[in-house]
């Protein structure tokens, strides 16, 4: 490392940017009448997908939590909900997250999310609020197009000429190998969901958000998350990403109200996980609750903002944007 | 030999890939937010140089390449192999063309050469960055012209071919830079 790794990594132009696009942001959510929160950082729960990883940590005392195991969030996601159903009514929050395991050009163990909730809303027209938001913070540096929305299913149609609902492992692999993707060993041979991920990352991403924004919706029921099903043939995911340069700026959905559905999920999370060989998550049992009360009709996204400062100030690595990346901090 | 998680992946790295040895050139960690991640790898075949793309799922692991690099001094060529010996221990190893490839025209007795082993075998030859070499043919030019300009080819003691100012004659020594090729400057006796 250099000598003057003390120093911000980032310039001065791409902090007042960050500090101006913080500005703008809330500004905008200030006058729809959408209310600021924060939730803790710190909780008992933690996320239950196999595909993130949870910094933990003890507390040592006093009070009733002594010794107890706690989780830094990868997303508020949980307690935000919690407030909806208590009758929060529209909110939005900008937190510090946290992923293990996750560091690259794109990626930090520690990054900023903006995270919002729209009661009422369906997934399209919190699309529309997305759009209009990040237009609103990209359009005096960046000249956009207007907006596409493309459906899982039509992207892989498009691009690779596969219906993603109906392909097998097999179907997969040959389109893979046609298409000359380099097959990492160990990949599945019962669960498409991999495959479909490996196709997307090396051959769909890179067409998407290319001089506009582009909206991938509609998801398979695997990849469902957090969002809900709806049942056509076969059933899709209500949920969405956004993509810029190629890059995935945004994930939202039309958010699962269901408590005996959710705890479900989690708990077929948790029994992959134990199949993996991962550590198994304490369930948030308060998110399940307030689920059970009832969850208002809505849905919801979470935003990179690091990300979204990246594209903005014409940079290629998140690094560039913050004051002192993981390296440094 | 060692294994690697794609988590210590880094530039320079040596791994193996299908029975032969790599070099990571560039290590990136790609992953679809709700989704699996991977690494995408730009490798070297550290046997024929060539520059290839593969991808791991992130957590794999790869198997260690055992290569080292090691000054050995350059002893003699006996038709068909190069022969080089460590300094230190005074044991012999011995290349053949594919190995020292072009670095064959730099090679001059007694030369330290860097050589690249892989389980105990040269698998490249980089020589010396600099050489000094004795013009063995080169047109006479024209007497007087030190401008430097233009330049003219002469062949070297190995045969090697550079391109040398006019005022260079035949029988002088030069120093080469064996990265570029390039003439450097005249050395005196």
């Amino acid at each position: 490392m250099e000598a003057a790794a003390w120093r911000p990594a980032a310039d001065w132009a791409t902090l007042r940017l960050r500090a101006e696009l913080l500005r703008r942001i809330r500004a905008f959510f200030a006058a729809r009448g959408v209310l600021e929160v924060e939730t803790p950082l710190l909780s008992a729960a933690a996320i239950t997908d196999s595909h993130l990883s949870s910094f933990a940590t003890v507390y040592s005392g006093p009070g009733p939590r002594h010794g107890q195991t706690l989780y830094l969030h990868t997303s508020p996601e949980f307690p935000m909900k919690r407030l909806l159903a208590a009758g929060s009514g529209c909110i939005y929050q900008i937190a510090r997250v946290f992923r293990d395991g996750e560091a690259g050009r794109r990626h930090s163990p520690e990054f900023t999310l903006l995270e919002w909730y729209r009661v009422g809303f369906d997934h399209h027209r919190l699309m529309d609020e997305v759009a209009e938001l990040a237009t609103a913070l990209l359009a005096d540096r960046r000249l956009l197009a207007k907006p596409e929305r493309l459906s899982y299913r039509q992207a892989f149609q498009r691009h690779l000429s596969l219906d993603p609902h109906r392909a097998t492992v097999a179907e997969l692999t040959v389109c893979a190998e046609r298409q000359g993707v380099s097959i990492p060993p160990g990949m599945p041979a019962e669960d498409v969901d991999p495959w479909l991920d490996l196709l997307l990352t090396q051959r769909i991403e890179p067409h998407l958000g290319q001089g506009r924004l582009t909206f991938l919706y509609d998801y398979p029921a695997s990849q469902a998350a957090l969002a809900r099903l709806r049942r056509e043939d076969p059933p899709v995911g209500e949920r969405f990403e956004l993509y810029l340069d190629g890059v995935e700026l945004a994930n939202g959905f039309h958010e699962l109200g269901d408590a005996v559905e959710q705890r479900s999920r989690f708990e077929a999370e948790n029994a992959a996980r134990r199949a993996q060989g991962l550590p198994v998550m304490p369930l948030d049992e308060h998110l399940l609750a307030a689920l059970a009360v009832g969850l208002p009709d809505c849905a919801g996204v979470a935003l990179g903002f690091d990300r979204l400062v990246m594209l903005a100030a014409g940079k290629t690595a998140l690094a560039e944007t913050l004051a002192f990346p993981f390296e440094q901090a | 030999m060692a294994t690697y998680s794609t988590n210590e992946f880094k530039s320079g790295l040596k791994i193996m890939l299908d029975g032969d040895p790599y070099a990571i050139v560039e290590n990136e960690f790609v992953k679809p937010g709700k989704g699996q991640a991977f690494n995408r790898v730009k490798v070297r075949n550290l046997k024929t140089g060539r520059t290839i793309e593969r991808t791991f799922k992130s957590g794999d692991t790869a198997e260690g390449a055992d290569v080292v690099d090691v000054e050995l001094q350059y002893l003699y060529n006996d038709g068909e192999y190069w022969h080089f010996m460590d300094p230190q221990s005074y044991e012999q190893l011995t290349a053949d063309a594919a190995t020292v490839g072009d670095a064959a025209k730099w090679l001059k007795d007694e030369a330290i050469c860097q050589v690249t082993l892989w389980n105990g075998v040269p698998l490249s030859v980089t020589p010396p960055i600099f050489v000094i070499m004795t013009i063995v043919e080169t047109d006479p030019g024209l007497r007087g012209d030190t401008s430097g300009g233009g330049g003219k080819p002469a062949t070297l003691e190995t045969g090697a071919v550079v391109r040398v100012p006019l005022f260079v004659q035949s029988g002088e020594v030069i120093k080469v830079d064996t990265r570029t090729g390039d003439y450097v400057s005249r050395v005196k006796d």
